[in-house]
């Protein structure tokens, strides 16, 4: 398959995942803001939002104040911010217009309405009806994109291209989101393990749709270790670390060529890590550290993928 | 209604329904108008979803306009059809011996009709042509020659396309609509198929490889996703199931050509461009263009890869060089030419000229390097003071236009706002020339979609109608 193709395949799934991320994101934020809080404390959970992100410094130069509003404006709706659902669409769109003979027609026409969709979205009716709707219409499009994916592609190097993006996206994802937890601050008078800590840990599970899977897995109480080794360590939950890096390396075996031995094997290693990896490790190393220096191997493994497999193309920028 | 000056497809002039379009006629009366609008509007949202569409160069990136698809299709009768394919197999046969023919020896124009300077001096005519040889002496592989109706079989030739003729997307995506919107219509009739198409084209690529190359590997060059007729390129490569790439996912090595894949360089033998002369390569042409590949032109004099079509198979479909092909027809096949040429006036001529001037209103004058309707005028349509506008551009540049009477086009039935009303359409077909000639029993049928307007194509407000061609 083209290099140039394989770049496509992969960047659509990337923002297509990354569109639904940044749904699930801000969707627990948004549920938070409706508990009882001072406005400090609302500001300061919605600056965490785009921190995780790493998207504070374009925020503020556009935007004023940190408000919801302002915020889900940005995140959701500004097409001069490459992260924000809209632009994630939009890109998804176009990676798959170029290689839409690669695609199923099926896959082409899912991508394609879901950003005419988008394009016609209206803010002020949007918020009328409460973002909730929104977000669930974001992740469903997500959710029949990837079921499209597998019930009409080939098995052949295209859908690992696609499964390779959607894993790394993914992979990136789960971990800025556990490390939204360290980010905010509790409550003054609150302390952890008490009911706001329990109610921050909940939401961050159901952002991963995991606040069940946690309740069938540990049907015990909500503990930080126990959390992060559902979303970390936990190879049957399909969110978790564990289970992207196992999807990223069975990929890429597949696709395999002459010079991506090392990137084979450096994210075998990963999985391996992972794999044999306990939980108490990880916090006695401290999770904040643990989830930075994991987001720099998926960073590495990204720009790995990209040297080996996907010719560098300067695409045009995204018009406004 | 008033008497028509133009002959209709489906009406005779005592406004009875001609033979071929009788069932049409009794299956339109069963069915209510507003069903029609029904199904218009489940045609376009069909089209938008499946993202048919085409960006009009000049407006903004983000628009992908359809291009209007009307429910009312056009048929051509058995026997019509029987005289413009050989009208056309002959038309494009004579233009490919003209093409081998001045980029060699050069007969026509030392011992024929032609003036050696209109064709040397043509900025179409590509020197570094001379004497290169092209397998089975193939240049213009793929020609959608445009054709009009005057009269009863009276069918003139307007254009042959023979660069990167566009459009057979829509014939085959307008068959499929008209299936599937009115499925039951097509029991009433023995339509031809053409959804063959893709497979003929792909068999067609691979009887041109370069010599020697057994299994070759075919793919389609498009200068990409921006491109107006994107669309097409990536459909044509998925159908035949071959590589779409880009000037930049290839490169040359010691005169072959090759594609950058996930596992390596691997040779291609077949070109398909959807590129213009000018871009296919950065070293030999516009040292500009991004889209082509440096040293393409190399590796194909040298034989090392073939390209569809053939590079200079633009100066036969010049305007200017039009007038002329009847001409080669007698010159190269000794045979009288099977369909007409528009008579046409060359405004270099100081007596053509004269006479264009004083005759602007009823003519059509056109750009010799125009295309697409761009930059022409149409006498009869037009204002006086855009007359006089180009009056002047006329005789500050003569040499860059020619003219034409103004052809009573037919005219087909068309669903617009009012209901069914008469619009006048063209066709184009689509000839393939290789180890043989085949023609699809089809086209694409433009329709001018203003009320008297002449102008059919797609950047000016033209749409399209799906073509049948009966069986016998």
């Amino acid at each position: 398959m083209l290099s140039r193709t394989a770049d496509h395949l992969y960047w659509m799934a990337r923002y297509m995942e990354r569109a639904e991320n940044i749904a699930r994101i801000l969707d627990v934020n948004h549920r938070m803001s409706l508990m009882p809080q001072s406005d400090s404390q609302a500001e300061q959970a919605w600056g965490a939002t785009l921190r995780i992100m790493g998207l504070e410094a374009p925020f503020h130069t556009r935007y004023g104040d940190i408000t919801a509003e302002s915020v889900l404006d940005f995140m959701i709706f500004d097409a001069q911010n490459p992260t924000s659902v809209r632009s994630c669409l939009r890109a998804a769109r176009e990676n798959a217009h170029a290689v839409r003979g690669t695609l199923t027609s099926e896959l082409w026409e899912t991508t394609n309405a879901t950003w005419l969709k988008m394009r016609d979205f209206d803010s002020d009716k949007l918020y009328d009806e409460g973002v909730s709707s929104f977000f669930e219409w974001v992740k469903f499009r997500s959710h029949l994109s990837r079921g499209v994916t597998l019930g009409t592609m080939l098995q052949d190097e295209a859908l690992r291209f696609i499964r390779i993006g959607t894993f790394l996206e993914r992979a990136d994802n789960t971990l800025r989101t556990l490390d939204v937890k360290y980010q905010l601050l509790l409550p003054a008078g609150e302390v952890e393990g008490g009911s706001a800590d329990f109610y921050q840990w909940s939401a961050l599970l159901r952002s991963v749709s995991a606040f069940e899977v946690y309740r069938k897995v540990y049907r015990d109480l909500i503990t930080p270790a126990r959390v992060a080794e559902l979303m970390l360590l936990r190879v049957d939950m399909p969110r978790s670390l564990a289970r992207c890096m196992k999807e990223v390396f069975n990929n890429l075996r597949v696709v395999s060529n002459d010079h991506s031995a090392e990137t084979e094997r450096r994210a075998g290693l990963f999985e391996a890590t992972l794999r044999y990896g306990r939980i108490e490790d990880i916090m006695r190393e401290g999770l904040h550290n643990y989830v930075v220096q994991a987001l720099g191997r998926v960073q590495d493994l990204g720009n790995r993928i990209a040297d080996d497999f996907l010719m560098p193309v300067s695409r045009p920028a995204l018009a406004a | 209604m008033s008497k028509r000056s133009f002959y209709d497809e489906m009406q005779d002039a005592t406004g009875g329904v001609r033979a071929h379009y009788k069932a049409y006629a009794d299956w339109l009366v069963e069915m209510p108008e507003d069903r029609l609008a029904q199904k218009r509007a489940e045609a376009d949202a069909l089209f938008h979803r499946h993202g048919i569409t085409f960006a009009v160069y000049g407006e903004k990136p983000d628009t992908e306009r359809l291009i209007p698809f009307d429910v009312v299709p056009r048929i051509i009768p058995a026997h019509e059809w029987a005289v413009l394919e050989r009208g056309l197999k002959q038309r494009v046969k004579a233009l490919n011996a003209f093409l081998r023919d001045i980029y060699h020896e050069q007969a026509i124009l030392k011992n024929g009709p032609i003036p050696a300077e209109q064709v040397l001096g043509n900025a179409q005519y590509r020197k570094v042509m001379q004497g290169v040889k092209v397998p089975g002496d193939v240049y213009a592989h793929i020609a959608g020659v445009d054709v009009v109706r005057a009269g009863e079989g009276e069918y003139y030739v307007l254009e042959d396309n023979l660069r990167v003729p566009s459009g057979v997307s829509y014939m085959l995506e307008n068959r499929k609509m008209m299936m599937r919107l009115f499925p039951r219509l097509f029991s009433r009739y023995r339509v031809a198929p053409v959804d063959r198409y893709p497979d003929i084209l792909l068999n067609m690529l691979r009887s041109v490889a370069p010599l020697g190359v057994t299994d070759p590997t075919v793919v389609v060059l498009t200068p990409g996703a921006y491109n107006s007729a994107y669309f097409e390129h990536a459909f044509l490569a998925q159908q035949m199931g071959v590589e779409l790439v880009e000037g930049q996912d290839m490169f040359v090595e010691a005169d072959h050509v090759y594609m950058r894949t996930t596992r390596g360089p691997k040779r291609v033998d077949v070109i398909y461009r959807r590129v213009d002369d000018d871009f296919l390569d950065p070293l030999a042409f516009r040292a500009d263009s991004v889209l082509g590949v440096p040293g393409l032109l190399a590796a194909y004099q040298a034989g090392g890869v073939t390209l569809a079509n053939a590079i200079g198979s633009g100066v036969a479909d010049d305007k200017s060089i039009y007038p002329y092909v009847p001409d080669m027809v007698r010159f190269y096949l000794d045979e009288e030419p099977i369909l007409h040429n528009v008579p046409t006036r060359m405004c270099r001529k100081p007596e053509d000229l004269e006479y264009v001037l004083a005759n602007l209103a009823d003519l059509v004058v056109k750009e010799v390097h125009g295309a697409g309707g761009y930059g022409m005028l149409v006498g009869p349509a037009a204002t006086k003071a855009e007359i006089e506008d180009f009056r002047d551009k006329l005789k500050q540049h003569p040499e860059r236009y020619i003219a034409q009477p103004t052809l009573a086009l037919s005219s087909c039935p068309t669903f617009v706002e009012a209901g069914l009303a008469p619009r006048h359409v063209d066709l184009r077909p689509f000839v393939l020339s290789g180890e043989e000639m085949q023609l699809m029993p089809g086209g694409l049928t433009r329709v001018a979609l203003r009320e008297g307007s002449l102008v059919v194509n797609s950047s000016q407000g033209g749409g399209t109608k799906d073509t049948w061609v009966l069986e016998a």
